[in-house]
């Protein structure tokens, strides 16, 4: 656990960078947090997957993998790749403020 | 967990898929598409009876070996029996099924939609007289070892 400075604000992350209280999240540290990842800007479309799997994590209290996340978020795999090129469901999670999903598939 | 941070992280992996059973083509399928998941770069290359998971006559029909198999628990010879081998395929493939795993074509998709690379074994296509038509789409080549290894190249090769 550290304490780090996103978009102005104190948070506590892990040790892979998602936030440790989902509560804490705005959308300013999606931004902050995908620029550190190598994504300058997050386009509507990254923020439909980003927004998907916030929504889904707090319906179901876990975030899908890459499969469902696939089937079901509009977004087909192929392209979250595009998207998400070091990992979809893991970036999409991290930047959603939510846990990393867990699970082999 | 153990977490080793001072380690340099895997940024690239070359799985060798070797056998044509299900439950030797599964783990290969699932390291592939955790890599990618990871954002780890990733190739397949599929060789000698492995080779079968990327044929089109055979990629839906990938079965457990009933014999030879001591971790399945099942004598030799009751494994043997005709229709033993189709019998556990399908006890596992409904549980698979019911974890919510995808099928063996499925996956195959799946991974190659994620960006990873997919190739077949030049020696084995050989062997077995398959050619680039008997191979489903995703297999973006038949190449030799040389090249698996050229392509490999600053990464880990992992062998199944």
């Amino acid at each position: 656990m550290a304490t780090k400075s996103l978009a102005g604000q104190d948070v506590e992350v892990d040790a892979e960078g998602f936030l440790v209280d989902a509560s804490q999240w705005n959308e300013d540290m999606a931004r902050a947090m995908a620029k550190e990842d190598g994504i300058d800007e997050l386009t509507d479309k990254h923020m439909q997957v980003i927004n998907f799997m916030r929504n889904e994590y707090m319906a179901k209290g876990s975030a899908p993998n890459i499969r469902s996340l696939g089937k079901t978020s509009g977004v087909s795999i192929k392209e979250l790749y595009q998207l998400f090129p070091k990992g979809p469901a893991k970036l999409a999670a991290k930047f959603a403020g939510i846990p990393k999903p867990h699970g082999c598939i | 967990m153990t977490e080793n941070n001072e380690a340099e992280p895997i940024s690239k992996v070359s799985i060798v898929i070797s056998k044509g059973s299900l439950e030797g083509v599964y783990p290969g399928l699932i390291m592939a598409n955790g890599a990618r998941a990871e954002g780890i770069d990733a190739n397949l290359f599929f060789t000698f009876f492995g080779m079968d998971a990327v044929h089109k006559k055979h990629w839906k029909n990938m079965k457990v070996a009933t014999v030879g198999n001591p971790g399945l628990h099942i004598p030799t010879l009751i494994g043997a029996i005709p229709g033993m081998s189709s019998l556990v395929t399908r006890m596992m493939s409904s549980k698979i099924e019911k974890l919510d795993f995808p099928s063996i074509p499925e996956f195959i998709e799946m991974i190659s939609d994620t960006g990873a690379g997919i190739y077949a074994c030049l020696a084995s296509a050989d062997l077995f007289g398959y050619t680039k038509d008997d191979l489903v789409d995703q297999v973006e080549g038949i190449i030799t070892v040389g090249e698996f290894y050229t392509m490999a190249a600053g990464g880990q090769i992992i062998f199944t």
